[in-house]
């Protein structure tokens, strides 16, 4: 019997723009990509959620304050209570902090730049839902784009995330002015996790690297697993 | 009752934007230090009782207005 194709689902904020990116990104991995409208207020039946990158609610207040609130993102939230699957890029990293879901904030790069361009990354953790096709202290390329990157948390909390292994990439070199160059970080439950860089953008060499592909294989690959064991 | 909320960024954490404000204020030829910049939000609260409007706006800024991990708040009220 041919295993089961993933259900993953990719909400649609207004001003997301990285949405298509990750569900073309997702199909070519073999999931049923599931666009999600941001007014929905329950999930269709999906075995894993992204939020993708953008810029949500136009950035207003702060970046992912306003995608906290939208109908959708309090379904995903329950969705993740539940122990779904849920991985958040860049501006989805962003609402995933300011909705509680993820530690820390996102703040403005150091440079006051937009940058974007392709980082190296180490992988900290391989045995995460999203990391298993990637080994521990490997390197990874993929690109980043974004003006507010600079992961901040006080550090007794980084302290304790450090402690609990919850640190899952860090930029290889100085990127953005993150505390620790943290470039990803999970939940304690180690069902969410959020990265500023793109591994939608980075899943076939012919645009430059397909490291990204082995954290999006990896979810693809972690939803599969959940859909048969819920089948 | 109008009220008057600045955010700041608490102090010690790094302000890119403040120290780009302050470089810029010192090729106009001030001298300045400690430029941080933060944000206002102005409203309207729908109560006539200072307390209570105040303790309105402390719950807008605890839920909405200011991210506690990197942000202070200060409320003023006007009558």
């Amino acid at each position: 019997m041919a295993s089961p194709q993933p259900r993953i689902g990719v909400v649609m904020y207004p001003g997301s723009n990285d949405d298509h990116d990750a569900l073309w990104a997702l199909a070519a991995l073999d999931a049923e990509a599931v666009p999600v409208w941001h007014e929905e207020r329950e999930l269709p039946d999906l075995d894993a959620v992204v939020l993708p990158g953008g810029f949500s609610y136009g950035d207003y207040l702060r970046c992912g304050a306003i995608a906290r609130f939208s109908p959708a993102t309090a379904a995903v939230k329950e969705f993740a209570d539940e122990g779904g699957l849920v991985l958040g890029i860049c501006n989805g990293f962003q609402v995933l902090c300011e909705a509680g879901l993820l530690p820390g904030v996102l703040l403005q790069n150091e440079s006051l730049r937009f940058i974007c361009r392709d980082v190296p990354l180490t992988v900290e953790r391989d045995d995460l839902p999203f990391t298993t096709r990637c080994t521990r202290g490997q390197e990874l390329v993929i690109p980043v784009k974004h003006g507010d990157g600079r992961w901040f948390a006080p550090p007794e909390l980084v302290a304790e995330l450090e402690a609990n292994g919850q640190v899952v990439l860090r930029y290889a070199e100085p990127c953005n002015g993150s505390v620790d160059d943290i470039a990803g970080v999970c939940n304690e439950r180690g069902n969410v996790m959020g990265l500023m860089p793109h591994p939608e953008h980075a899943v076939d060499p012919l645009l430059g690297s397909a490291d990204g592909a082995l954290i999006l294989a990896s979810l693809v690959e972690a939803a599969r697993d959940r859909a048969i064991s819920l089948a | 009752m109008k009220a008057t909320v600045l955010v700041r960024p608490k102090s010690g954490i790094l302000d890119p934007q403040g120290a780009a404000v302050e470089t810029a204020l010192e090729h106009l030829g001030f001298s300045v230090a400690g430029a941080r910049v933060g944000k206002v939000v102005d409203l309207e609260v729908d109560a006539t009782d200072p307390a209570e409007a105040r303790a309105q706006v402390e719950r807008m800024c605890e839920q909405l207005l200011a991210n506690p991990l990197m942000e202070s708040y200060e409320i003023e009220l006007h009558g």
